[in-house]
């Protein structure tokens, strides 16, 4: 067995513009997907708007500098995670292809394994 | 032997360590002993034994190993009822190989690397790509294999047609490396022809309703036919106008005919077309009688379905040969500024050939002697340098 991350990008607001009846089809295919994973799942969360990340890193004399965003500024932001067990990177790509994230056209799931 | 070896150690370096080492142990107690009954089972008997020492070692130092998935306990497609007919090492270590969570170029490489036992070296040149760079690039694959668990085994059905792509264009790159060896002193390496023909056999058994597949071995067997007429009997390079036609493998063109027959019912894919491009040519009484109309146009096919430079190569000499040596120059022409191409020696010799029937005699001498530079193969240098020589005397004159 392995872990890995499920990684859950898209366009904020895309999310953000979605309706009511859109989020609750998007929660069901959630639960859809933890039902699935069952005790694979060790673990997940949505992330909130990246405009409330903080990021720290150093300038050049090596004094931590802290800025407001996310650390990669880009239209398409890190929206959530799932951490899951899997036997192989086959059964955690059958696992991620239930998130309905994989389907929108704005976003996409990147499965990394966890060292 | 290498996928035997795969399959206990779950570890490519590993097997693929294992399996040198046997080979090395071979040539010491052949040698001595001689060749025994049977030596592909003891090759890969001496690779597992090898392989457990290493494997009992790496456990008693509590290293991890990166693993090859092969899921012992959690049940794989394999099991399921739908469980595909073929249970080959061969094919679960190529459909391995050929994972989508792989580059395709990644997957090509490895395969030919792996299972077909390529040196990097000869990979490289069947990508036109240097060999640090794809020494690069298999490594990387292969850590992406060990660290992401990517599974050794031959996937379900539905899974079957995203790896179809890649695991055809292995055995395609398989086949004409064998066909036109890029490096060394022989022009033919039959035993990697006749893997590649047996694999793609085992694939169409595997999915016998993909036209791709029927294609691809048609392609093969229209290749393959010429086989005995490639070259003459001091194994010097005959091409296609020279070849004696009568000797000719029938029986092979035949069934490649049939094949392509049924593979182009419905959509026309790349290897049916290229199929079928090899079959006007088989199907030629003669040179002079071959249908470069019918050529010419069943590439601008292949151009729409698989537009690569090499396809475009092909059509320009097409071209001249329906058209005349000038204009199959004027086509070639837009070709030399294609990156791709720029170390590629059959541009050179296209253009040789055009420029040598215009009888201009100074441009085919540079455009004969690049292409002589260009070249890594033996057998072809001979037929270049003959070619060269004959320009040459023209110019003299």
């Amino acid at each position: 067995m392995a872990n890995y991350l499920l990684l859950i990008y898209g366009d904020e607001q895309k999310w953000a513009s979605m309706n009511q009846d859109e989020w609750a089809a998007h929660h069901q295919k959630h639960q859809e997907f933890q039902a699935a994973a069952g005790v694979r799942s060790l673990g997940g969360k949505q992330l909130a708007d990246s405009a409330t990340a903080t990021t720290l890193r150093s300038d050049d004399s090596g004094a931590m500098t802290s800025t407001d965003g996310p650390f990669l500024e880009t239209k398409e932001v890190l929206g959530g995670y799932y951490l899951i067990e899997a036997a192989d990177l086959d059964e955690a790509t059958a696992l991620a292809a239930l998130l309905p994230e994989v389907y929108a056209s704005h976003s996409g799931v990147e499965i990394r394994p966890v060292v | 032997m290498l996928a035997a070896t795969v399959r206990l150690t779950r570890d490519l370096d590993l097997a693929e360590e294992c399996a040198q080492d046997a080979f090395a142990k071979a040539l010491r107690t052949w040698a001595q002993d001689g060749i025994p009954a049977r030596p592909g089972a003891w090759l890969t008997t001496v690779a597992r034994n090898r392989a457990l020492d290493l494997l009992r070692r790496e456990t008693t130092l509590r290293r991890v190993l990166p693993s090859l998935v092969v899921p012992d306990s959690v049940p794989g497609p394999e099991d399921a009822p739908e469980r595909p007919a073929i249970d080959d090492d061969r094919l679960r270590l190529i459909f391995t190989c050929c994972h989508p969570a792989l580059a395709r170029e990644a997957q090509v490489a490895l395969t030919l690397r792996l299972l077909c036992g390529l040196s990097t070296a000869e990979v490289a040149r069947a990508f036109l790509v240097s060999e640090p760079t794809m020494a690069t690039r298999v490594s990387r694959a292969k850590k992406k294999i060990a660290t992401a668990r990517i599974p050794y085994r031959v996937p379900s059905r539905e899974e079957l047609p995203a790896r179809l792509g890649a695991v055809l264009e292995v055995l395609h790159l398989l086949f004409t490396t064998g066909h036109t060896t890029p490096i060394g002193a022989q022009l033919v390496r039959q035993d990697l022809v006749d893997r590649a023909i047996g694999l793609t056999r085992l694939v169409g058994h595997l999915l016998p309703d993909r036209d791709e597949v029927a294609g691809l071995l048609a392609l093969m067997l229209l290749n393959d036919a010429r086989r005995e007429t490639r070259f003459d009997s001091e194994g010097r390079f005959v091409a296609l106008p020279d070849q004696d036609r009568s000797r000719w493998d029938q029986a092979k063109i035949a069934a490649a005919t049939d094949l392509l027959a049924t593979s182009l019912r419905r959509r026309p894919t790349r290897y049916a077309v290229e199929a079928a491009i090899a079959a006007v040519h088989a199907e030629a009484a003669t040179w002079e009688a071959t249908d470069w109309t019918e050529i010419a146009g069943l590439y601008d096919v292949l151009g729409s379905l698989w537009p690569v430079p090499v396809v475009a190569l092909n059509r320009a000499v097409a071209i001249g040969m329906r058209d005349g040596p000038a204009a199959g120059l004027a086509a070639l022409d837009p070709l030399l500024a294609e990156p791709a191409l720029a170390t590629y020696a059959y541009l050179s010799a296209a253009r040789a050939d055009f420029l040598r029937r215009l009888e201009r005699w100074p441009e085919a001498v540079s455009a004969y002697a690049e292409a002589l530079a260009l070249t890594d193969n033996d057998v072809e240098r001979v037929f270049l340098t003959g070619r060269l020589a004959e320009v040459r005397a023209n110019l003299g004159e």
